[in-house]
């Protein structure tokens, strides 16, 4: 194992930290709440020399990924951040940067969209782009937004597709914690030298970028991005094992937390999944057979292994931290029950749209619902969509 | 000088490169765009003062010249715009357009 050094960082500051031992080629960006400070410490550590980094600041969002394009084409490793809004407005972009198969790596700090107006943590900006092309990784504290960032380079680099690491606004961004990092040296290690195989500062090998693509080859090129996303499955897994051996924190496409024998099964993302944690542990103490599974890796969804996962339990509730405003359930819920519908899998899944706009979920919380789920395992009926935390 | 366009069965997702990557250069030349074409350039010699305006405006670089003389124009990429007809400084016009659909007999006259 790898020699490992303890600080107290913020999540953004964490990921601006993994950033810094990165040392991309290329960082284009535009400051916005909560996600400000991971480009703006990033710009600090390029003003005293500390990265080779050329910082570009763009007059928005869509230029950041658009140049974060033309970086990238050119060759370069390339890296942003942002959030909410500004991820909405990159958008358009950030389908490309997946169609050109471009290995980009962003940092979004998750906050709610407007309208109205709100800069604090859900999930709805990440999900408005979770079918752009691009690998979504969540974290659930400081510790895994940097462990995140790292391998997301190598990760990226491998199957040629942009990684998106999340942590949640203001809970993880602006709450320190205690971490360990890498030597800068290891993880310049660990993610070797950039050597894409095309790009067009090669003037050796010339390639035409972005063509137009119409009936005859748009949907062959769609097929081979569709199987990129599914052959870095395995990458991914890879990738947090390897990491796992440097540091002691293996990684794969889910947590599983107390699952061995659980009944009551809850699914959540992000921070919330440590606030389950402290419930279960609690519940356990009572011998209540709780237990969580916390996915990691959103894209590629990993529907056969979640299924296999969720074998023993005898009632599910998954979380969402945004709604997709189908009047059906939130975006990780038609997931699971996607995944367990091929297994045949029929079992109560109850499903939970919480913490919209930084409303807080507390331990509390998270014990009604599973006071929910024990009696829904027991055959009493429950209400499919319940929107936990709003005031009737 | 348009080469028979033969039909040829295009690469599957497995062969294609990736990304939506054409590798090599000068691969334009490839890609013929006349088949877009309504209407073609017709060129009338024995009005033809060859001045070379049209040569210098085509945006397509498809007026064919040779020791100095306009001797046509290339069909795979001329996509009938008609610029050149509109900039030919001759009265009456040195070039004529011609609908598609009447382009085989004109052009053999
Ligand atoms: S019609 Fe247009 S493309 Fe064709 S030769 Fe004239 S200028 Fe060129
Ligand atoms: S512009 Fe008219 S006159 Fe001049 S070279 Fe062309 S066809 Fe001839």
């Amino acid at each position: 194992m790898a020699k490992s050094n303890i600080l107290a960082r913020t999540g953004n500051e964490a990921m601006a930290e993994a950033m810094r031992q990165v040392n991309p080629d290329v960082v284009a960006a535009y400051p916005i709440t909560p996600a400000t400070e991971i480009v703006q410490i990033f710009a600090s550590f390029v003003a005293d020399g500390l990265v080779d980094t050329e910082f570009v600041p763009v007059e928005s969002e869509h230029s950041a990924m658009s140049a974060c394009i033309g970086a990238a084409s050119a060759g370069g490793r390339v890296m942003t951040g942002t959030s909410s809004q500004g991820l909405a407005l990159m958008a358009e972009m950030l389908y490309i940067a997946a169609g050109l198969r471009l290995p980009i790596v962003l940092s979004d700090v998750n906050r709610a969209l407007s309208s109205p107006i709100n800069i604090h943590c859900d999930h709805s900006d990440t999900m408005m782009v979770r079918d752009s092309g691009w690998i979504q990784i969540f974290s659930e504290n400081a510790q895994e937004a940097y462990d995140n960032m790292v391998q997301a380079v190598k990760i990226a680099e491998a199957v040629k597709l942009p990684v998106v690491v999340t942590t949640d606004g203001f809970i993880i961004s602006h709450g320190m914690e205690r971490i360990e990092i890498l030597d800068d040296a290891e993880v310049k290690k660990f993610i070797g030298d950039y050597k894409p195989e095309h790009y067009l500062l090669n003037f050796e090998k010339p390639i035409t970028v972005g063509a137009l693509d119409l009936t005859d080859y748009y949907f062959e090129h769609k097929r081979q991005e569709i199987e990129a996303m599914k052959a870095s499955t395995p990458v991914i897994i890879a990738v947090g094992s390897e990491f796992g051996k440097k540091t002691g924190r293996s990684y794969g496409l889910f947590e599983k937390y107390k699952m061995e024998d659980a009944e009551a099964v809850m699914i959540a993302m992000g921070s919330t999944a440590g606030t389950a944690k402290v419930k279960i542990d609690e519940l356990r103490a009572k011998g209540l057979k709780a237990g969580l599974l916390k996915p990691r890796v959103f894209r590629p969804f990993p529907k056969e292994e979640i299924a296999d996962a969720l074998k023993g339990a005898k009632a599910v509730a998954v979380m969402d931290r945004s709604d997709s405003m189908n009047a059906q359930e939130g975006p990780l819920c038609l997931e699971v029950k996607a995944a367990l519908y091929d297994k045949a899998a029929n079992k109560p899944v109850l499903n939970y749209v919480y913490g919209l706009g930084g409303r807080e979920i507390k331990p509390e919380d998270i014990g009604t619902v599973f006071d929910d789920l024990f009696e829904a395992s027991k055959g009493k009926e429950k209400p499919g969509v319940s929107y936990l935390g709003v005031r009737e | 000088m348009a080469e028979k366009t033969k039909k040829i069965k295009k690469p599957g997702w497995k062969e294609l490169p990736e990304a939506d990557l054409i590798i090599g250069g000068g691969t334009a030349l490839e890609f013929k765009t006349g088949d877009w074409r309504s209407e073609r350039p017709v060129h009338i010699p024995e009005k033809c003062i060859n001045c070379l305006t049209c040569w210098a405006y085509c945006p397509d670089s498809a007026v064919i010249v040779k020791e100095g003389k306009v001797v046509g124009f290339n069909y795979d990429y001329c996509k009938g715009c008609g610029i050149c007809m509109h900039e030919c400084p001759v009265k009456g016009k040195a070039i004529k357009m011609v609908p598609e659909r009447d382009a085989k007999t004109e052009t053999r006259k």
